[in-house]
């Protein structure tokens, strides 16, 4: 059900749209009764805000993702684009997942061209699909197969599909998770590079708190419901500081780590009140050795640790 | 949703997998139809690199075989009528040709092959669809199927003489019969198995119904649609046997018997080169076409 705002045809960006959750719940049917996993959620996602899912795994929010484009079904409650209910998957989305999912017997353009809306001009199409590879760095390997890049290269073009769609409301499960570190960083500051060409909104899910912190306007954490068994929204952070933000060192968003990580369950062994030291920075960093990345360890961070 | 393992998984889907076996050459009598595994060993290319020693196996190990055949027959180690020297073997072929007999056992068996693989391949296209597709349809039909798979070949014959007659009706129904469940095994496995993350994606860009399954399902079947046609092939050549030693007047199957009754091992021997020969001729024919199509779709 596409919005009159929403042009279907056309291969310009569409406007970006505002998301709402309203009062979304779901449970899967199990063999043995039903795993609830999202309970009462609510959220009002602003038009063109990156809006980040954080949580541990299995805390729902790749489920939470697919309630937004209608690739799954909320057992209760539903979800609004721009006002109008999401009824089965929805066109003024697009998704992009931690793979690639390219179609290995497809040239890298012809995967982004199936991304493109239904109807849209052979013309307008090659030349939309041209200017989105050209976006993600892959003008010059558009006829190669999906086997022939490597993985970095794979997710930029899944990227560009997801974009072909012009969409109002861009998805992304983990897209830069199966990413190695410095690809993944780089692929961040793409995500960013496109947001600003073409300022969808975005909701994006991670379980990186780094990731999280360094693209978001709100970070969305899922924790379980204190109201019976599922998660829900445990709290809605407000990322300090305009992008791109500095990747060293900034009190500000140190203290927001911490408090995230804590919330995931991950100990901060953040030691006193006095401000983030530099040990205290080593110590979050020691917390967070799930990531084999770290691009900050190379970096001094005397200079701002002071506030 | 295969996300959170929700996804509960087809028990047949197992069955099916255990009875797949790669080689479809199992004796006339004992048969049951085969199938591939999802990664058929069908892409050599990537095995018989060096040039030489492709000619080798093409060229040189079969000249060999027939070295040993000939040097075998010259020591007299079997006697003539047990085992006639190649040279033999060729002359009754010249012979018969030359009598205008065998142009028209190798048209009339291609030909049964040919039509009964090709009625067989489409039903099992078919079924095979509809099986890996729908699951209402796998849960209803996949066991009655499987039963009918079961089912050796030879067991049918009876049946089919008394029902169709000893013309080719019979015969080519054998042999499509043979064809059928390779390629219904390859293909309702491979449909089943169609990689759900890509369903999913092509969910996410609006694609159902037709569109989905020629844009994503179609072309990622096709390796192991392509691998069971050629097992099909092989069986449709071997149910032609089957067919043929029964009851015909015409073809390679009828030489094979004619000849064992006349006491014509020369004419034997002939039969069974010729089939080796056709068989391999068209399994080559078909592997091109798979080598091409897994080029494109692969």
């Amino acid at each position: 059900m596409p919005s009159p705002s929403a042009p279907t045809t056309s291969v310009a960006s569409a406007a970006a749209h505002p998301v709402a959750i309203r009062d979304v719940a779901r449970e899967f049917a199990l063999a043995g009764g039903s795993l609830p996993v999202l309970r009462d959620v609510d959220l009002d996602i602003e038009p063109g805000e990156i809006v980040v899912l954080l949580g541990t795994s299995g805390s729902g929010k790749s489920t939470l993702l697919r309630q937004v484009c209608g690739l799954d079904v909320p057992s209760s409650g539903h979800v609004l684009i721009d006002g109008t209910p999401v009824r089965g998957v929805d066109p003024r989305c697009a998704v992009a997942f931690q793979e690639p999912r390219l179609l290995a017997w497809r040239s890298l353009s012809q995967n982004v061209a199936l991304g493109l809306p239904r109807g849209t001009d052979k013309q307008d199409g090659a030349a939309r699909v041209a200017e989105l590879l050209e976006l993600v760095g892959l003008a010059e390997f558009g006829g190669h197969r999906p086997k022939q890049v490597s993985g970095g290269m794979a997710q930029r073009a899944a990227l560009a599909r997801a974009l072909a769609r012009s969409p109002g409301v861009l998805l992304l499960d983990e897209p830069f998770g199966a990413l190695d570190a410095l690809t993944r960083l780089r692929m961040q500051d793409l995500l960013l590079d496109i947001h600003a060409a073409e300022p969808s909104t975005v909701v994006l899910v991670t379980h990186d708190v780094d990731e999280a912190l360094y693209l978001a306007d709100r970070i969305v954490l899922l924790a379980a419901s204190p109201s019976g068994p599922g998660n829900t929204i445990g709290s809605v952070r407000t990322v300090p500081g305009q992008r791109p933000r500095d990747r060293a060192f900034d009190p500000q968003i140190a203290r927001l780590r911490i408090e995230l990580l804590e919330g995931l369950g991950v100990p901060s062994h953040h030691e006193d009140d006095h401000g983030p030291t530099t040990t205290t920075r080593n110590d979050v960093h020691r917390s967070t050795r799930h990531r084999n990345d770290d691009d900050r360890t190379d970096r001094p961070v005397g200079p701002r640790s002071s506030s | 949703m295969s996300r959170g393992g929700i996804d509960i998984q087809d028990p047949l889907v197992e069955d099916h997998l255990d009875d797949r076996v790669t080689e479809p050459d199992r004796t006339a009598t004992g048969e049951r139809s085969t199938a591939t595994p999802d990664r058929p060993a069908v892409r050599s290319g990537a095995r018989a690199r060096i040039p030489g020693l492709r000619l080798v196996g093409w060229v040189v190990v079969p000249m060999a075989l027939l070295g040993l055949w000939q040097a075998v027959t010259a020591a007299q180690v079997f006697s003539p009528v047990a085992l006639p020297a190649p040279g033999a073997v060729w002359s009754a072929g010249v012979n018969l040709a030359e009598r205008g007999e065998l142009s028209g056992h190798i048209a009339i068996s291609s030909q049964r092959v040919l039509l009964g693989f090709a009625i067989g391949a489409v039903l099992g296209l078919l079924a095979g669809a509809a099986i890996g597709l729908s699951r209402l349809a796998d849960t209803l039909f996949a066991p009655s199927i499987g039963a009918f798979r079961a089912v050796p070949s030879l067991a049918w014959v009876p049946l089919l003489l008394l029902w169709l007659g000893i013309a080719e009706t019979s015969k080519v129904t054998l042999i499509a019969i043979g064809a059928f469940f390779p390629v219904y095994t390859t293909v309702a496995a491979a449909f089943r198995h169609v990689d759900r993350d890509l369903i999913e994606v092509g969910r996410a860009y609006g694609f159902h119904g037709h569109r989905l399954l020629g844009r994503i399902m179609m072309p990622a079947t096709m390796p192991s649609i392509v691998a069971g046609l050629r097992l099909a092939l092989a069986q449709a050549w071997l149910f032609l046997v089957a067919a043929e030693l029964i009851a015909s007047s015409q073809g390679l199957g009828f030489l094979l018997m004619e000849s064992q009754s006349n006491g014509r091992t020369d004419r034997l021997l002939l039969a069974i080169v010729l089939l080796a020969v056709l068989g391999k001729l068209t399994d080559t024919v078909i592997g091109l076409v798979e080598r091409r199509l897994l080029r494109k779709w692969g």
